[in-house]
């Protein structure tokens, strides 16, 4: 792939979106604008207790009132649980316990939001209406909700198989190395950290049709999902043993997903499920309230981390050990997420010699925790930088310095990391550079000293951060317990008059895949952006696809679309040749136009896909009409986004709110196709980053395991002035394994800056003494922090 | 059942609702405008907006039949004959929007927010935008947008 034509509409432009219009008139189609004829209406109703077992559900009272279609229980329940898609080993070899997972409770109920019932009506206000007749006895047990307390001797029991309620107990790197390291270490930092369950909050609710053709036995499921063709072979394979030539998938504009809109959920399965029952379609849609306490959270980790370091501040070895919360059950790609998306990070940036983790996850009797966007790796950026952070504290090493001595350097390429992964490219000198400029580091004193002159205190904090993504090598992530493949799949058809669809296995939820793809086909095959569409989000239209997550979408799935070009091209060419009567090695092909090299011999492209349908002239024993081709791509490494994350706030010591006042991004994310995408993605990422590090958190009552935080009155979700303006730069190097160079945009914002955000305010704090700050740093907590601190200065 | 007859978009409408149909359900159910979208259930996110009287209001914060007799516009009903509204077109040149879920209120809200302003700070559309939540873009470009789109309604 070229670096691309300099066209107007073509890579590396800030093309306008093509998607924009349908969303600005009102026109998008999200799951919920759809309707199906002779369509009924599903409400759920989910246990109002954490732990309890169901002893009894009488539902006769319900079945008789206005509209019911039918009520469906865990004992009509005839099919499979939901999968895990990934598989963990603990250390001692034992593969990680695996509870059931039945999309309606059989016997017990294990998180407040837990599905009992599944009531289907004419209205969905029938439904509910009949839901409240529905007597369900429970038996209350005790629950377990603290993650902290959850594996220690007597706590209750989530599964009676997962003993002190361990999912499993892994570790990866080299433990008699980085024990040898320590005991020869000159300076040891330590460093206790909690990185917060979160709740995603997409502002879409999710929601799901399930449709049954009568005539063909066809399921069709529309979903609010980001990987149609994963669900249809979750659901299809695992729970409903539907194949897959019939069931349809159809994941069509879906309102932002940062992970949540991943995993199969038992609503899909239900709603499907229910049409086939039913013989009508069966529609289900969460409200907010239902998403706080279904939907999967993410994060929810605590680290204690420890760095060993020479007399010159050189990282020597770092020891970390982590307990993640699973939530009652396995989502879909829970496991992964504290491992393989975690653990294998902690070399971040630095070339850290010798690492060792371990890794325990946790049932509690709480929602599915699973990825959320940056996913395992935000946990491990915020534990580094804090750990580095305070290392400096301790050695009198200046904090960019004691950075700038431990990075990879740029000639160390590809740099083995001890916890598995090689990185291919990077410059984290020249990212750290250019941030500190753009934010004006050398400038902070002054304008510390302005704030102190109102009476407020000036905090910068500074985060430099890696992320692996481009999600995934197959036969890597295979031998690391995923139950899939994580390639891609592009086709290309050309349709006889000149213009292309374009069918990519990812989906777009907010990520403008219509128009980056759309000028990466436009530069390629030298026509006009008009004349391309691109397609996505339908198992009966494109031939197969993971999604997108793990900001795989242009280094994997432009990828495929890239190779599936070099076949039209390749096929065109062919084409060309015989038209122009010339050899195909003397064809060349340029800005939509083929020549014969030396002569003034052409052919536009439009004339060779009219020839490819109207074969009159043409190899036809050599080669066949059409012009379509397909490509699975399977990359052969993960990607290494990275940069620098700086972020500068005012704390008001009386009431300790904490204002951001600028905050600066300069990463690394390879090859950009669409700028203004690119950093459109930064900003949302960054804002949500903010929102980790300062406002949001899931919280349960300890004791009964009620979600606290289920409503936008109660979980602080970043709004417009919470978030100040942000800066972002760039500097590129490119990924060497893929054709685009592209290493991936979606997650970088959120890894890399709450620690910046963190870093700040605990700056800001440091003239009073305060040392450690939990997220979200909110008022109370901050003001709490400088109470203390106060108090113990005294 | 009861019914209820307003305007909207310019159109006289009437309809039958339950006493307890609210009327972003009526908009979206009864009259297939799914423009406007419902994202939580206690009036906090703003995807809902529409205007009433030619102010912006919450339409899952009121029921249907308290909108008897008003004139409502919604999303479908800004762009004019095909041409976007100088705030919508502020939208898209800025890259206001991502996944396009909270864009609806989000342009409604602006376009009340800024009328008889056409110089407005960041502050005052960061402040003004409180009632609307996007998890998608970080506010920056939305911020542009409505600066960009008040410039071009000219105070209007
Ligand atoms: S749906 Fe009306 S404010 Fe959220
Ligand atoms: S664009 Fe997705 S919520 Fe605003």
């Amino acid at each position: 792939m070229p670096e691309g034509t300099g066209s107007a509409t073509g890579i590396g432009a800030s093309v306008k979106r093509k998607e924009d219009f349908r969303f600005l008139t009102g026109r998008g189609t999200y799951t919920d604008d759809i309707n199906r004829p002779g369509q009924t209406y599903a409400y759920i109703l989910r246990s109002p207790h954490a732990s309890a077992d169901i002893v009894k559900i009488d539902s006769a009272k319900a079945a008789k009132a206005p509209g019911v279609v039918a009520i469906l229980t865990g004992a009509d329940y005839d099919k499979g649980g939901l999968p895990c898609g990934w598989q963990i080993h603990s250390k001692d070899g034992s593969p990680m316990i695996e509870p059931p997972h039945f999309p309606l409770c059989k016997d017990k109920v294990r998180h407040v939001g837990d599905q009992v019932a599944l009531i289907i009506a004419e209205t969905y206000a029938q439904a509910r209406d009949a839901a409240e007749l529905i007597d369900v006895s429970y038996k209350e047990t005790k629950p377990i909700v603290s993650l902290a307390d959850a594996d220690k001797p007597g706590a209750a029991q989530v599964w009676p198989e997962a003993k002190n309620n361990t999912c499993f107990d892994w570790h990866i790197g080299d433990k008699a190395a980085v024990d040898a390291a320590f005991a020869k270490a000159a300076h040891v930092t330590k460093i206790d950290i909690v990185n917060q369950r979160l709740i995603p909050n997409a502002m879409e609710p999710r929601a799901a049709i399930g449709d049954f053709d009568r005539a063909t036995g066809e399921f069709t499921l529309y979903t609010t999902s980001q990987n149609p063709h994963v669900i249809r072979l979750l659901m299809g394979a695992f729970v409903l043993q539907i194949p897959e030539s019939k069931l349809r998938v159809v994941a069509p504009d879906v309102g932002g997903g940062f992970g949540s809109k991943i995993f199969h959920y038992a609503e899909e399965a239900l709603v499907t499920w229910a049409a086939g029952k039913v013989e009508r379609p069966v529609k289900w849609t969460s409200d907010r309230s239902e998403a706080f306490l279904t939907d999967a959270h993410g994060r929810d980790q605590i680290n204690h981390a420890e760095l060993a370091m020479d007399k010159d501040g050189k990282f020597l070895a770092l020891r970390v050990n982590t307990k993640a919360n699973m939530g009652a059950y396995l989502s879909t790609f829970a496991p992964c997420v504290p491992t393989y998306l975690s653990a294998t990070l902690l070399a971040g940036v630095y070339s850290t010699p010798a690492i060792y983790a371990e890794v325990k996850a946790i049932f509690t009797n709480t929602a599915v925790v699973d990825a959320y966007r940056g996913a395992g790796r935000p946990e491990t950026t915020y534990l580094l930088e804090r750990l580095v952070e305070k290392a400096a504290r301790e050695t009198g090493i200046d904090r960019v310095e004691i950075r700038r001595k431990n990075f990879i350097p740029v000639d160390a390429f590809p740099y083995q990391t001890p916890v598995a992964l090689q990185y291919d490219s990077g410059d984290y000198f020249s990212t750290l550079d250019m941030a500190l400029k753009t934010a004006d580091w050398a400038g902070i004193d002054k304008r510390k000293a302005d704030s102190k002159a109102k009476g407020k205190l000036r905090g910068i904090g500074i985060s430099t951060y890696l992320e692996a993504c481009g999600i995934a090598p197959s036969a890597v992530v295979g031998s690391l317990g995923a139950r899939a493949g994580l390639y891609e799949t592009g086709q290309i058809r050309v349709h006889p008059t000149g213009s292309v669809t374009v069918f990519t296995g990812t989906h777009s939820h907010g990520q403008g895949h219509e128009t980056t793809f759309a000028q990466l086909v436009s530069d390629g095959l030298g026509i006009p952006i008009e004349n391309v569409e691109v397609s996505h989000g339908d198992t009966n239209k494109i031939p197969f696809g993971m999604g997108t997550y793990g900001s795989r979408s242009l280094a994997v799935g432009g990828s495929a679309i890239v190779k599936a070009m070099d076949k039209i091209i390749t096929k065109s060419k062919r084409i060309a040749a015989h038209l122009m009567e010339a050899s195909v090695a003397d064809v060349e092909f340029k800005n939509g136009v083929f020549t014969v090299v030396g002569t003034d011999k052409s052919v536009p492209f439009g004339t060779v896909a009219l020839t490819a349908y109207v074969p009159h002239n043409y190899p036809i024993t050599e080669l066949e009409p059409g012009l379509e081709e397909t490509a699975f791509y399977d990359p052969l490494n993960f990607t290494f986004p990275g940069g620098c994350h700086i972020c500068e706030v005012e704390v008001d010591p009386d009431t300790g709110t904490v204002e951001v006042l600028k905050f600066t991004a300069v990463d690394d994310i390879g090859r950009v196709i669409n700028p203004m995408i690119a950093e459109g993605q930064i900003h949302g990422g960054v804002a949500q980053g903010i929102g980790q590090a300062l406002l949001e958190a899931a919280a349960y009552d300890e004791e009964s395991g009620q979600l606290l935080t289920g409503s936008y009155m109660d979980y602080t979700m970043p709004r417009a002035d919470n978030i100040p303006n942000i800066t972002v730069g760039n500097h590129v190097t490119l990924c060497t394994h893929n054709p685009l160079g592209a290493k991936g945009v979606g997650e970088v914002g959120a890894i890399g800056s709450p620690p910046a955000v963190i870093n700040a305010v605990l700056d800001a704090l440091l003239p009073l003494g305060v040392k450690d700050i939990t997220m979200p740093a909110s008022p109370h907590r901050v003001w709490q922090a400088i109470q203390t601190a106060k108090k113990a200065a005294e | 059942m009861p019914t209820v007859t307003m305007t909207v978009n310019g159109k006289a409408v009437t309809g039958e609702v339950e006493g307890r149909t609210l009327l972003v359900h009526f908009l979206r159910d009864k009259l297939h405008l799914t423009g406007t979208h419902v994202g939580c259930d206690t009036a906090q996110c703003g995807a809902c907006t529409v205007h009433l009287n030619g102010k912006a209001i919450k339409s899952c914060n009121m029921l249907a039949l308290q909108a008897e007799g008003a004139e409502i516009t919604t999303i479908e009903g800004l762009a004019q004959n095909g041409t976007l509204h100088p705030m919508q077109e502020a939208f898209r040149d800025n890259h206001g929007l991502q996944c396009g879920f909270c864009t609806p209120g989000m342009v409604m809200a602006a376009v009340s927010l800024v009328k008889g302003k056409s110089n407005l700070s960041d502050d005052e559309i960061r402040h003004g935008l409180d009632g609307n939540i996007c998890r998608c873009t970080g506010y920056h470009n939305i911020v542009k947008a409505v600066k960009a789109g008040a410039q071009a309604m000219g105070g209007k």
